[in-house]
Parts: structure tokens; sequence; C-alpha cells
């Protein structure tokens, strides 16, 4: 088995306008290894929301991105306050986002939904008080 | 339906990309001030239509390969949504038009919705 391609992107916690550029070089990482374009958007939904609720909800964090020849993996880690209830936080319209995410559009209560419904594996794994980490599988070949 | 008809169609300024407006082709279009909802079921390749200028709306858009971005009600992004649209060249309009009225202008001209599909 080769070794993957790895990445990772130190997400900053404090600025809303930088949310989506790690998703970004995520995305052209991908373009740049010929991934079919189907997948790289699937992926990019994935980093992005993922990108938004770790600077939104996590007070930032990282994210990392391998590639291997059969799969893309995004991972998304914080120290933040964590989820109390992650059956609630999974449900489609739950959202504890501030009023100033809701004024741009955001905070729905959709994010998680979408990152799993874009994923073929996924693992959101969450303590209150220590953080979250978010994982993510695009597979490359459908077996 | 190219981008310069669309154009015409809302009677819309173009902000960046005017040199392109008739090598572009939208055949759908979407419209939602709610990104949440454009993240969850817009179509890759659909112009977007919205009233929200904030500097994530491109992002949402580049992400998800739209094609343009259209802001309604007369809504004028900030220099730094313009310049990141420059930089990938991605068509950026505004039309005075309502949402309501942009919409149905372009439904009536020919631009189909896409059936919502949760990927
Ligand atoms: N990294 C995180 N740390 C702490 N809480 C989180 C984290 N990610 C998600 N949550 C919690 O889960 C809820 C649901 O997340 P989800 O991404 O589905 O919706 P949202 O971010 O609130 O809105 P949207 O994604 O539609 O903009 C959040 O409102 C928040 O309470
Ligand atoms: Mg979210």
């Amino acid at each position: 088995m080769s070794s993957p391609y790895v990445e990772s992107y130190a997400v900053d916690g404090t600025e809303l306008v930088s949310i989506g550029e790690a998703s970004t070089k995520i995305k052209s990482v991908l373009k740049m290894l010929g991934i079919p374009s189907d997948l790289i958007r699937r992926a990019a939904v994935v980093a992005y929301e993922a990108e938004m609720n770790l600077v939104i909800h996590g007070g930032g964090g990282e994210m990392e991105l391998e590639v291997w020849p059969e799969c893309i993996k995004i991972s998304a880690v914080d120290t933040g306050p964590g989820i109390p209830d992650i059956g609630k936080a999974m449900t489609e319209g739950f959202s504890t986002a501030p009023e100033k995410i809701r004024e741009m559009g955001f905070g729905a209560g959709m994010g998680l939904p979408n990152i799993k419904r874009n994923s073929d594996g996924f693992e959101l794994l969450s303590e209150v008080g220590k953080g979250t980490t978010l994982r993510s599988e695009i597979l490359l070949q459908k077996t | 339906m190219k981008l310069s008809k669309i154009r015409e169609i809302l009677q819309a300024e173009v902000l960046v990309g005017e040199g392109l407006l008739d090598s572009i082709e939208v055949d759908a279009g979407y419209a939602s001030d709610l990104m949440s909802d454009v993240l969850a079921f817009a179509s890759p390749g659909v112009l977007l239509l919205t009233g929200l200028t904030n500097i994530q709306i491109f992002r949402t858009a580049q992400m998800l390969d739209l094609q343009t971005i259209i802001f309604v009600r007369g809504k004028m992004p900030g220099e730094d949504l313009l310049q990141l649209a420059r930089e990938v060249e991605m068509p950026i309009l505004v039309s005075a038009m309502s949402m309501f009225e942009a919409a149905g202008r372009l439904y009536t001209g020919g631009l189909s919705p896409r059936a919502i599909s949760r990927n």
C-alpha cells in the first residue's frame, strides 16, 4: 500500500472573513491531483461545512487532508467547547449559531447532515470542555 | 442561455467578467439568501441569485462550482469579494430587481430550476 498525500491547515477561530481559505486550498490540491470533479465537489462541501463549524462553534483548530489511492479523508479537529448531544447536533434544523452568523446566511443547522450526506464514511467525536473531531471519508473507487 | 442575455433580462450591471458574458452558458438557477440551503441543494453550474453580499457568498459559490453570482435588490458586494471573483474569473452581476422578480423573469425567459437533489 502506498503512502497518502497529506496536507494540514491551521484554521484561525477569530477571523470570520477567512472561513473557506483552507477549503479553497483543499479543493485546488484535489484538482491538481486529478480527482474527478463530482468527488472534488463533495469533498469541497465537506471541507467548507467542517471549516465553518471549526470557526463558528469550535474556536478554530486544524484541518487535514489525506489522499489515498482508494479514498479522500478530511478531518477537522478543535479544542473548543465540545458538543453535549451529538444526536441533536446531527438533526437537521438544530443550531446554536449566533445571530451574526445567521445574518451571513448560515446557521440553519444543515451543515453536519450535509457533511454526512456527502461522505461515504463519517465520524463525529466530541467531549464537552475538551473539543470536537470530525472525520469524513470519500471513496475514490466504488467497490 | 448566454449570460449576456441574462444580463439583458435583469437589466443588470456587470461588476466582474464583462468580457465573459458571451462565452458562458447557464441553463439553471437557484435563488436563496440561505447559504446553508445553497450548500445542501444547489447543483453545479447553476447561477446563484441572492441578496446577501458578504464574502462567504463568494466562497460558497466557489466551493460548489456555481457559474455566476447575481446580487438582487441592488445589493453591492464589497471590493474584497470582487477581487476574489476576478482572480477566478467568476462573473458578478447586480440587478435592482427583487429576488422574486429576477427569478420570475429568468424562469419565463427560459432558465430552468434543477430538481432539488440531496446529492
Ligand atoms: N466543532 C464544533 N464544536 C462545538 N459545537 C459544534 C461543532 N460543530 C457543530 N457543533 C454544534 O452542532 C450544531 C449543528 O451544526 P451544523 O453544522 O449542522 O449547523 P450550524 O453550523 O449551526 O448551521 P449551518 O451549518 O447550517 O450553517 C451547531 O449549531 C453547534 O451547536
Ligand atoms: Mg455548520
